[in-house]
């Protein structure tokens, strides 16, 4: 590995350079106070410098047999752990079999869909669902809802805890007659008290509250989502340099990527549709063009087929892509009206 | 916040020194760049470049608050928990207690099918006392099309609250506090809204009211010179009106639409009014008051875009239908702006009866109520609304709208 790699200032990665020291090797075996002498530095500097150093070099050695490359899982490690995260589920059985038992923690997942389709709906239901308690196969986390458009409504929100509650007592009559311990104590007001919501006014502020949202998730152990609704507001708006927006948004996504990694929680982006020209015709697509469509782990789209509301995944490392009927009630989203007696009977 | 100033921020001095010294002044500039152009810029190592980005980012970075305290707020501040109500039972439930405070409500229908009497009517209820249910404020309408009639505005008034409209001096001192404003270019609509902004609070305003939005692009943007006016009113107007928690807006989105424009005649890469939907949420958002836009509809051209490109074998097979549809309405400001309203409120006719839709909300479901035009305004035929599915939600049918508007024309009189 070469010293340019090194994150070092590019003052200090100059006097390496003229100085001779060109690869790692050539670092490795000096004292902090030869090298402070040969490049006129302070010791202190020289130091900082072989511990970056000697930190960079590690990352190339082959350490045992287990890890060969440092911080790598093995697939089949993965695998458990993927199976140890729960998920999130959306209220709508046809949902969430297609997306594998629901929103995947871990994971970047895009929803978009044109105007009036539910995204919001689908974001708010999220924010809620991710309190159902532990008890009833819930994450009994809490959320964050990154608002950009204002279109976050707490009526909306109280009437789907309303109905979450509803729901979750109902099962509760129907499971355990029995046993009296699992008594639901939760209120609609204990759910509304556990969504952090954030209004981001310009995209500035939307860079800064990414940068940001480590530092909160640290002292908010227990937030297991964090939706963005939408991710596409700010960026449409007021932007002339696409090369910048593009570079911003790619940044964007490393950072929340590495969010849901790192805390092991669910980010779900929601999306506005624009038109694109494609083979002599006018189609939908997500917005923020191609580059972006690559920064998203699982994409999945919101249509109208004939009079439903379909749900397709557009694109996933491990789901098949598939649609799936789901419905905008006044209890938020639920499973579509015509698969309902399927599943009563089930 | 994000125009903060990075020397006002408590970073440490000698970090503080270097981003000045590099022209990196606000917390914008800062952040527009990556980590890594930082460190190549500033010179200085990665350990000082994340904590200043960390520094500046919980600076900047807006406050959050819990759903629940939002909720308490709303009810605690606002008269009745952040709502317009518009006097017709069904739409009120459906949208919980009225058109609400902060967001943009949006009315889409055909010429004459009923939007600027509704927006006369809740310009009279917001003015109206808050005994009478009103906001016991000022309106600002914002006539573009010149449809504005006070006269009709006293008659809803006098038939729709003969006890208020009846008292002596009381019309005056109704109609006195809606004031209505005839933009005459976009330029003067752009310059104007930014005097608005610091206005709306000083004036007790309640509601504001665009009268039409689609009109304002398709009656003025007519190309070249309206952009440079465009160019020069926020060059002046922006330092002065703009607080620093606001998003500038880019000058160049207008010369860059219009030079692609110019260029090919494909779709505009931004929206012309791109800058003008964020800035007047933001009106909405930060004065909490309801801001209440028109829409006009245009036919829907056959190659509209209205299918996902794995929807398209489908498509074809389904094109037929579309056609004997016929005469296919759909909203004139295109996708981005839908996207930009948080109520869309259709009104159509079809079969010979007119209905309110609402199209999309994030409160309410789809429902249809029959409505009709009467003397006091627009009145509800039944407060049950009709929960509709499928394209219905968003189709905007016309049929048999001319024999309405006759017959209307004629009870008028």
């Amino acid at each position: 590995m070469e010293v340019g790699r090194l994150p070092i200032s590019a003052s200090q990665r100059g006097k390496l350079i003229s100085a001779g020291y060109t690869t790692l090797s050539s670092l490795s075996s000096l004292s902090p106070s030869d090298l402070a002498l040969d490049l006129r530095i302070s010791d202190n500097e020289a130091a900082e410098i072989l511990k970056v150093a000697s930190l960079g070099s590690r990352l190339d050695e082959p350490e045992g047999g287990r890890a060969i490359v440092n911080g790598a899982q093995t697939a089949w490690d993965m695998l458990h752990e993927d199976e140890m995260f729960p998920r999130i589920t959306t209220s709508c059985l046809d949902l969430d079999n297609i997306l594998g038992g629901g929103i995947n923690c871990k994971e970047v997942t895009e929803i978009g869909g044109v105007p009036g389709m539910g995204k919001t709906q689908l974001g708010i239901q999220l924010a809620v669902n991710v309190q159902i308690p532990v008890d009833y196969g819930g994450l009994g986390a809490k959320a964050i809802y990154i608002d950009t458009e204002g279109s976050f409504m707490v009526e909306r929100v109280l009437q789907i805890a309303e109905a979450c509650i509803e729901d979750m007592t109902e099962c509760n009559g129907l499971l355990r007659k029995d046993f009296q311990a699992g008594q639901l104590k939760m209120h609609p007001n204990n759910i509304l008290e556990n969504i952090f919501y954030f209004r981001v006014c310009s995209y500035t502020e939307q860079i800064a509250l990414t940068n940001y949202l480590d530092k909160f998730i640290s002292e908010h152990k227990d937030v297991k989502v964090v939706i963005v609704d939408s991710v596409t507001f700010h960026f449409r708006q007021d932007f002339d340099d696409m090369a910048l927006r593009t570079r911003l948004l790619s940044g964007i996504a490393l950072k929340l990527m590495k969010l849901a990694k790192e805390h092991g929680l669910a980010v779900v982006l929601l999306n506005q549709v624009t038109t694109k020209y494609i083979e002599g015709s006018f189609q939908l697509t997500l917005a923020l063009g191609d580059s972006w469509s690559h920064s998203c782990t699982n994409r999945v789209i919101l249509y109208w087929n004939g009079n439903e509301r379909y749900a397709y995944i557009d694109k996933s490392p491990s789901l098949r892509s598939a649609s799936a009927p789901y419905s905008v009630t006044s209890k938020g989203i639920r499973n579509s009206a015509s698969t309902c007696k399927r599943i009563r009977m089930m | 916040m994000a125009n903060k100033l990075i020397s006002e921020i408590g970073l440490p001095k000698s970090i503080a020194n270097i981003f000045a010294a590099r022209n990196i002044v606000t917390a914008k500039d800062a952040l527009s760049l990556t980590e890594f152009q930082l460190m190549e810029l500033l010179d200085v190592g990665w350990a000082e470049v994340t904590s200043a980005v960390a520094h500046i980012s919980a600076i900047v970075c807006p406050p959050y608050q819990s759903a629940l305290s939002l909720m308490e707020q709303r009810v605690k501040n606002e008269h009745l928990a952040g709502h317009l109500p518009t006097g017709l039972k069904g739409l009120d439930e459906a949208l919980c207690g009225g058109i609400p405070f902060g967001v943009l409500t949006e009315l889409v229908g055909p010429a004459g099918i009923g939007k600027t009497q509704f927006c006369l009517k809740l310009s009279l209820l917001a003015s109206l006392p808050s005994s009478y249910g009103g906001l016991d404020g000022h309106v600002i309408y914002i006539d573009v099309e010149s449809k504005f009639s006070s006269r009709r505005l006293i008659e809803i008034g006098a038939k729709s609250f003969p006890e208020i409209f009846l008292m002596k001096g009381m019309a005056k001192k109704m109609s006195g506090r809606i004031l209505v404003w005839r933009p005459a270019s976009l330029s003067e609509f752009t310059e104007r809204l930014q005097q608005i902004k610091v206005s709306l609070h000083q004036n007790e305003v309640k509601l504001l009211v665009i009268d039409s939005m689609a009109a304002l692009v398709s009656g003025f943007s007519r190309f070249g010179s309206i952009f440079k006016e465009i160019k020069s009113t926020i060059s002046l107007a922006l330092p002065i009106v703009f607080p620093k928690s606001l998003p500038l807006p880019s000058i160049a989105n207008f010369t860059d639409w219009a030079h692609s424009r110019e260029c090919e005649q494909g779709i505009p890469r931004q929206h012309p009014l791109g800058w003008h939907v964020s800035f007047i949420k933001s009106l909405a958002e930060f004065s909490r008051i309801p801001i209440v836009v028109t829409n006009q509809v245009r036919s829907q051209s056959s190659d509209e875009a209205c299918q996902f490109s794995f929807q398209v074998q489908r498509w074809k097979e389904t094109k037929e239908d579309h056609a004997r549809y016929g005469s296919h309405l759909v909203a004139a400001l295109g996708v981005h702006w839908a996207h930009a309203v948080t109520i869309r409120l259709v009104l159509e006719a079809k079969s010979g009866q007119r209905f309110l839709k609402v199209s999309k909300s994030p409160i309410s479901a789809p429902l249809a109520f029959p409505f009709d035009i009467t003397a006091s305004g627009m009145s509800l035929l039944s407060d049950d609304g009709i929960e509709l599915t499928g394209p219905d939600i968003n189709a905007i049918h016309s049929q048999g709208h001319s024999d309405i508007i006759n017959f209307t024309g004629e009870s008028l009189q």
